[in-house]
């Protein structure tokens, strides 16, 4: 036990890691606290930022003593669960039937190639315009961003199913029903999951966007208000809030990968 | 020659098959004018250059894919023609040649899946045929790997007792085992001459393997380079089961001889004939 | 003779308008009648759309205002300035990382910490840090594409299998030949993914510092059509990003034909 502990702290790795750390801490306090140099006078320095971030009474009015704080993520996470889900269900779908039927796939796919390029973000003035309510416009530009990347996975993923496996189910005496089941939901499995972990990425980003440009509250929101009163401190708590987030939700999709796709784990030898 | 046939089915007639891919561009003669038999139960080998047409006659039994004219009946029925391809289905079932066990499916769900999928069984019922046929052919106790996790040896056991759990009439095997090494192509020509031994069907082998084709054979059907007919039929008189000392034996080394004259004159001309597409 | 040039005239027909194609115009023609009549019979919420003319009407209005192809020259050259700037710290750094174990040990865990972090929540501190718009949106473009380069190269190295290293030594090749001759290009498919990927990202993350903190580009022009109410001209914008940014996409993907002769396609 104590062996394997020692072993750990001594690691190279780690204490290779906690060096890059450290150094980039350390250049940033130099840079900001001490030195002062002309472009940083306004970016606060690594302490000033965690004495907010973990303080009972935060000048910003957001630390992780505050509710504020915790509501912020609510939103955040909500949207983006809400938009994200919404992406997953339809762009699966979509993606599955496209790559199944092929007159279907000749119909979709045309309008989709002429949609996917537009940057989910130059969607924000016409949604805002068109959907009830800003709300609806911030959660519309978030599935946007996801949905593409998964339509366009899964249709990948179908295609790379090896034919004979579809010839194999035939002979077996599969209906199109099953051969749907047991061959191309499974077989297109682990792109959809590179889909939604594209996706979820870009979700994110989008989100902070919306937020940024229609929202009224959320880490997006709450970042750009810090902008303009001067609270830098949490400015830069919230981005690393986003990034944990962030962090957070691609591992939880692989996690559910790992868990749906056993074969392939057990391949790689986990 | 035969083996006492239990089951009367299976019996396959090929007669004038003619196969053309893309008739209005490239306009590649496949086959041409193809015949031959199988009888019910019988074991036929089908050896031949490389890229000659081989697999399209596998597809065309098989119902993958259309001919240009001739026909195809089992047992009597019209099966394909210029008209008519009948549907792939569990009469005829095909051991593809890259194996094509669901990467996703457990063995055990890989063997019940036919079964299963045409409601002919229950999934308990399944189990209990396939962990029994598992067993008898010493494969126990991997019922739940994923095929990745098996060597290709084994992988393909499983797939012919998935396409054997069936019952099917004929089963059609593309080059099954290719790629494996001497030791374990062994091993699985002792597996295949047990299930044949033990339950005749009529089965159709497309290999390279001349000591393969003869050791597994009733009949070995040679076929021309593209466009493939039938350059010679060589009908195997050994004794059933097969073992390995036959392959010593007199009548094996003439009948290798018969097979190999006549593939290496097909192989020379295939070479030649690649040789002017080249130039 | 005769008959074999109808066959030939018969195939290409055949290939020009097969049923596919047809499909796939007749989809476009759908769905552009389908717009129409969303908006002629006034669906909730889809009736403040407009028709599909008048942004016919206003896409050639575009076209013929300095202003607007001015509004494509200025976002192209913040999505090149960005994007080159990304690629040209991100790919030797990525090589760094993919070859030297220990350098990685020391740079990933920093590497990491920042790049869950997305690009747009820099806005701010990028307006602080830099001192004029125009910089701050080139460093966000740079965010955009730079940590997915790094990734990517990262992963190209990796990729790229020990024994194609051992074969070069063994061919008398220096630790310089194998940098040039094996490494890069081996990692060169990884590459051009990440600069597919990174191109997409990028034009996002313009868009988004356009309307929050930009002056001009086609971003800002959406914007201002937005706040001045001319529902048409958003929907050019749109479709004008839309062209731009697949134009970008195409030129990474031709270059990375050209760079890699060896694969036809990926």
């Amino acid at each position: 036990m104590i062996s394997r502990l020692k072993a750990t702290v001594t690691d190279p790795h780690l204490l290779r890691a906690l060096t890059g750390i450290f150094v980039f801490v350390g250049l940033w306090y130099l840079f900001t606290a001490v030195l002062n140099l002309p472009r940083f006078k306004l970016i606060p320095n690594p302490i000033a930022v965690l004495k907010d971030w973990f303080s009972f009474t935060p000048a910003s009015g957001r630390s992780i003593f505050t509710k504020v704080y915790y509501l912020d993520i609510a939103y955040s996470v909500g949207r983006t669960l809400a938009a994200f889900t919404l992406a997953t269900v339809l762009g699966v779908t979509l993606g599955l039937f496209m790559g199944w039927n092929r007159t279907f796939y000749d119909f979709a796919f045309p309008v989709v190639e002429i949609l996917r390029p537009m940057p989910p973000l130059s969607w924000i003035p016409l949604a805002i315009l068109i959907l009830p309510g800003v709300e609806i416009a911030v959660v519309y530009v978030t599935f946007i961003a996801a949905f593409f990347a998964t339509v366009l996975n899964t249709l990948l993923g179908v295609f790379s199913i090896d034919k004979n496996y579809f010839l194999a189910a035939r002979c077996l005496g599969s209906k199109p029903k099953d051969v749907f089941v047991n061959v191309i939901v499974p077989g297109s499995l682990p792109f959809i999951f590179t889909g939604l972990q594209i996706g979820m990425g870009i979700s994110w980003m989008s989100l902070v966007a919306g937020e940024i440009i229609a929202g009224k509250q959320g880490l997006g929101y709450a970042i750009y208000e810090g902008y303009f009163l001067y609270q830098f401190e949490h400015v830069i708590s919230y981005m690393f809030t986003l990034g944990i987030l962030g962090y957070m939700s691609s591992a939880g999709i692989r996690a559910v990968g790992r868990r749906l796709m056993a074969w392939e784990a057990r391949r790689r030898g986990a | 020659m035969a083996t006492g046939v239990q089951n009367n089915q299976g019996e396959i007639l090929i007669k004038n098959v003619t196969k053309i891919y893309d008739p209005e561009g490239v306009h590649v003669v496949a086959m041409k004018d193809c015949s031959f038999d199988i009888a019910a139960g019988e074991f036929a080998v089908i050896v031949g250059p490389s890229g000659c047409g081989k697999t399209t006659l596998l597809n065309a039994i098989a119902g993958f894919d259309t001919i240009t004219s001739g026909e195809i009946y089992l047992d009597g029925e019209l099966i394909s023609s210029r008209d008519k391809q009948i549907r792939p289905d569990v009469e005829r079932m095909v051991v593809f040649q890259n194996g094509a066990l669901f990467p996703w499916k457990t063995v055990m769900e890989n063997v019940i899946y036919g079964p299963v999928v045409q409601k002919r069984m229950k999934k308990r019922e399944a189990v209990d045929v396939a962990r029994r046929m598992l067993h008898q052919v010493g494969l126990n106790g991997i019922e739940d790997k994923y095929p990745e996790e098996l060597s290709s040896g084994v992988q393909r056991r499983v797939e012919i007792l998935r396409a054997l759990i069936n019952k099917p009439k004929v089963v059609m095997l593309d080059e099954p085992f290719r790629g494996l090494d001497a030791v374990a192509k062994t091993v699985m020509h002792e597996f295949l001459m047990d299930i044949f031994c033990e339950s005749p069907r009529t089965m159709f082998f497309i290999t390279h393997d001349l000591d393969e084709a003869i050791f597994l054979g009733n009949k070995v059907v040679i076929m021309t380079t593209r466009p493939a007919q039938v350059k010679k039929i060589v009908h195997v008189n050994l004794a059933w089961p097969r073992e390995h000392h036959m392959l010593a034996s007199e009548t094996y080394l003439d009948l290798k001889r018969e097979v190999l004259e006549a593939v290496h004159e097909e192989a020379k001309k295939a070479f030649e004939a690649g040789e002017r597409e080249m130039a | 003779m005769e008959m074999i040039r109808e066959l030939r005239l018969k195939r290409e027909f055949k290939k020009v308008f097969n049923i596919r194609l047809l499909r796939g115009f007749l989809s476009i023609v759908i769905f552009v009648v389908l717009w129409q009549i969303v908006v002629f019979i006034k669906v909730p919420y889809l009736e403040n759309l407009p028709y599909p003319k008048d942004v016919a009407v206003g896409a050639t209005e575009a076209a013929g205002s300095r202003t607007y192809w001015f509004g494509w020259g200025i976002s192209l050259s913040r999505i090149f300035a960005g994007f080159i700037i990304a690629q040209l710290i991100g790919i030797p750094l990525g090589l760094a990382m993919g070859i030297s174990k220990a350098f990685k040990d020391y740079t990933f865990p920093v590497f990491e910490m920042l790049r869950p972090v997305p690009p747009i929540a820099w806005i701010p501190l990028a307006i602080l840090f830099w001192p004029t718009r125009e910089l701050s949106i080139y460093f966000l473009v740079f965010i955009g594409a730079f940590f997915i380069i790094v990734i990517n190269v990262i992963q190209g190295v990796s990729n790229i299998s020990v024994s194609l290293k051992w074969a070069a030594s063994s061919l008398g090749a220096r630790p310089k030949d194998i940098f040039w001759k094996v490494l890069v290009p081996g990692s060169l498919p990884s590459i051009i993914t990440g600069m597919t990927v990174g191109m997409g990202v990028t034009w996002n993350v313009l868009i988004a510092a356009e309307m929050i903190a930009g002056q001009g580009g086609l971003g800002r022009m959406t914007w201002e059509a937005y706040t001045n109410n001319n529902i048409p001209f958003i929907v050019v914008g749109m479709v004008s990003i839309g062209v731009a940014g697949y134009l970008c996409s195409t030129m990474v993907r031709w270059l990375g034909e050209k760079a890699m002769p060896w694969k036809k396609r990926f």
